[in-house]
């Protein structure tokens, strides 16, 4: 028997939890990368590949989210915020993902060994990227309670802190990349000149996922702006 | 007349067959909008619902569903016109509820979207305006039938609107919610009291105690409705006071203990939900048969006549047993499609419905209490409680007048000519 009755159908897929879902998985994806780095650092390249194979798997895995997400979005669907914010906060979320998967894709790839003296400042550096996408994750993890509440209110200006200390997180990362940057640079004249090149690259994109992460942040604040 | 002496057992027979299988479409289909909200934020079990419904549905059909019940049996036709053959009006009443009935079987097999005051409407006005004369059908009364069709989802949709913003500013976005939920939701609980007696008293109990001469004034009915209510809010309070909070909710959501508060109150609305919907749609099914009893038992087609309140007993009797056969498999689907309204949103929801639907039956006119739910769930999603909500569906809705009132119509109109070919 087929009951498709007006009421019912009238609930569409809310899209507040898919979008908390996908960004754990992204969150998640970057979460490896600490780890990654620390087998690197170690030349255990077997642990490498195995993280960087998870991180590949838990990229796809966001894809896909994403995907279906989009699809459930159709423009006949009344959402308590503009359709187009929602997409363009869940492209950015997905972004974190990819630059984690770039990162170690290259890095793996070259089998790139990290100099003795930078192994310190370059996990710190990871740890606080990674530390801006957490925070990214508690705000978004806020979005069902934001529904709650009807995106007004008390919770938007909790919300709102949130992103603020986001928004910190990622001016320190921003100071550590200088810092490692600087020191690199002092390092150069006696590193083969080619994986000078790529370790820069791979300074400026932990930065950028960083940057992404806190672009989230950004996203959301303007989902909230009324 | 001599139609009405020599069939008259076997057309009383008809009109009270026709009218229980009329009442069981209504149970089987329309209960499970009406309780669908509470199953799916699950405040109720499915078992719970079907017993709230079962007694509510009973008790406002009984209690409140005599206006309404009027309007349908006398309001759309005009009876001076059926004064000088009273068997057309029972050929006609008599068709109406067995086109509306099949109409409704056959939406639900093939799962089209229907109202039952929709069908019954346009069955009454089909055999009338076609089988009679278009004058037999008093078309303003129709008009405003019609308008209110399309008034009542608005109102509905206005007080929803209007009840979860104020839930936001009381308790959701407050420093201590789940203290202010305790506080407040014991004044929601008093609301829904209050109207439910209120109606009953100023509407319901005229058709019910109206041999005994018994009656209250506008004052009296208030300060009972009062005291009702406060009966109401107190057994809440008692209850909401069990409820302790957890220190992690499961959900990782902070508002999840606030929601269990709710789902108290939901239990309250959704007792004003069977109740409002008992009082408006069993009409449909009842109102036509009380015509024809009519009929039988005066021999004409008398304006001024009692309905006895029998027939109103008949009828809520049919939604239960329509409710226990089928209703049930249908309140488990619609339950587990709206798992998007939580107990804050739902209630505000059904509470607004609800007040919607009891209004309109103490004024007579037949509303579709699941257009008016719709209303009330677009309020609560404009107030941005709703994760989602489909556009395209109030397409649907609209299709669904569209193509329920011409096949209602168009039914009638087949069994009216049929019956006056059996008896002539």
């Amino acid at each position: 028997m087929a009951f498709s009755n007006p009421f019912s159908n009238m609930f569409g897929h809310s899209p507040i939890k898919p979008m908390q879902e996908h960004m754990t998985a992204v969150v998640e994806a970057s979460g490896r990368l600490p780890g990654f780095f620390e087998a690197a650092i170690g030349g255990d390249w077997d642990t490498a590949r195995q993280l960087q194979q998870e991180i590949a798997a838990l990229e796809t895995k966001a894809d896909d989210m994403k995907k279906q997400l989009r699809l459930h979005l159709p423009k006949s669907l009344f959402l308590p915020v503009p359709r187009t914010d929602l997409l363009e906060l869940l492209s950015t979320q997905d972004r974190i993902a990819n630059k984690a998967q770039d990162i170690t894709g290259i890095m793996l790839g070259r089998k790139m060994a990290i100099p003795a003296s930078l192994k310190e400042p370059f996990q710190e550096f990871v740890m606080s990227a990674q530390k801006t996408a957490e925070q990214a994750l508690a705000a978004i993890n806020e979005l069902d309670e934001l529904l709650e509440t009807g995106f007004s209110g008390r919770e938007v200006s909790l919300v709102e802190n949130m992103i603020e200390k986001l928004d910190d997180y990622e001016r320190i990362n921003d100071q550590q990349q200088v810092e490692i940057r600087s020191k690199l640079f002092e390092l150069e004249a006696q590193l083969p000149p080619v994986d000078v090149m790529f370790l820069y690259q791979i300074i400026d994109w932990i930065g950028d996922l960083a940057d992404r992460a806190q672009a989230v942040g950004s996203r959301l604040q303007l989902l909230l702006a009324r | 007349m001599t139609v009405i002496a020599e069939y008259g057992q076997i057309l009383l027979i008809l009109a009270c067959v026709f009218g229980l299988f009329m009442a069981w479409g209504v149970g089987a289909n329309d209960v499970a909008n009406a309780m669908g909200t509470s199953v799916g934020s699950k405040a109720l079990t499915i078992k719970q619902a079907i017993v709230i419904a079962m007694i509510f549905e009973f008790l406002g059909a009984y209690l409140a569903g005599g206006a309404v019940t009027s309007t349908i049996r006398k309001g759309i036709v005009d009876p001076a016109i059926m004064a000088g053959s009273p068997e057309l009006l029972v050929y006609g009443m008599l068709s109406a509820l067995l086109a509306a009935g099949t109409w409704l079987l056959i939406a639900s097999i093939v799962g089209w979207p229907v109202s039952t005051t929709h069908s019954i409407v346009g069955a009454i006005v089909g055999f009338a305006a076609v089988g009679i004369s278009t004058d037999a059908v008093a078309w303003g009364k129709v008009m405003s039938i019609v308008a209110s069709w399309v008034v009542s989802p608005m109102l509905a949709g206005t007080i929803a609107f209007f009840i979860f913003r104020s839930v936001q500013r009381l308790i959701l976005n407050t420093e201590d919610p789940f203290a202010n939920a305790r506080r407040y939701i014991p004044f929601y609980m008093f609301a829904v009291g209050f109207l439910i007696a209120m109606v009953t008293l100023l509407k319901g109990l005229k058709h019910v105690f109206k041999d005994t001469g018994f009656s209250l004034n506008f004052l009296e009915s208030t300060l009972i409705a009062a005291v009702i209510g406060g009966i109401v809010c107190v057994i809440g309070i008692f209850l909401l006071r069990r409820i302790q909070p957890e220190e992690t909710p499961a959900s990782g959501n902070r508002f999840a203990n606030v929601e269990r508060l709710f789902a108290i109150l939901m239990v309250f609305t959704a007792c004003a939900m069977a109740f409002a919907h008992g009082s408006n749609d069993v009409a449909n099914a009842v109102g036509p048969m009380a015509a024809v009893i009519n009929v039988i038992n005066t021999g004409g087609v008398a304006a001024q006549s009692v309905m006895p309140s029998w027939v109103l007993l008949i009828g809520g009797v049919g939604i239960v047993i329509g409710l226990a056969t089928y209703g049930f498999k249908v309140m488990a689907t619609i339950g587990k499609k709206i798992t998007e309204l939580t107990p804050s949103r739902g209630f505000a929801a059904e509470l607004a419905a609800a007040a919607t639907v009891v209004l309109a039956s103490g004024t007579g006119l037949p509303i579709s209490t699941t257009h008016t739910l719709v209303g009330a769930v677009l309020g609560v999603g404009l107030a941005r409680g709703i994760g989602a909500l489909n556009l395209g569906v109030v397409g649907s809705i609209f299709m669904s007048w569209v193509v329920t009132l011409p096949a209602g119509a168009g039914l009638a109109i087949l069994f009216f000519f049929f019956f006056k070919g059996i008896f002539g």
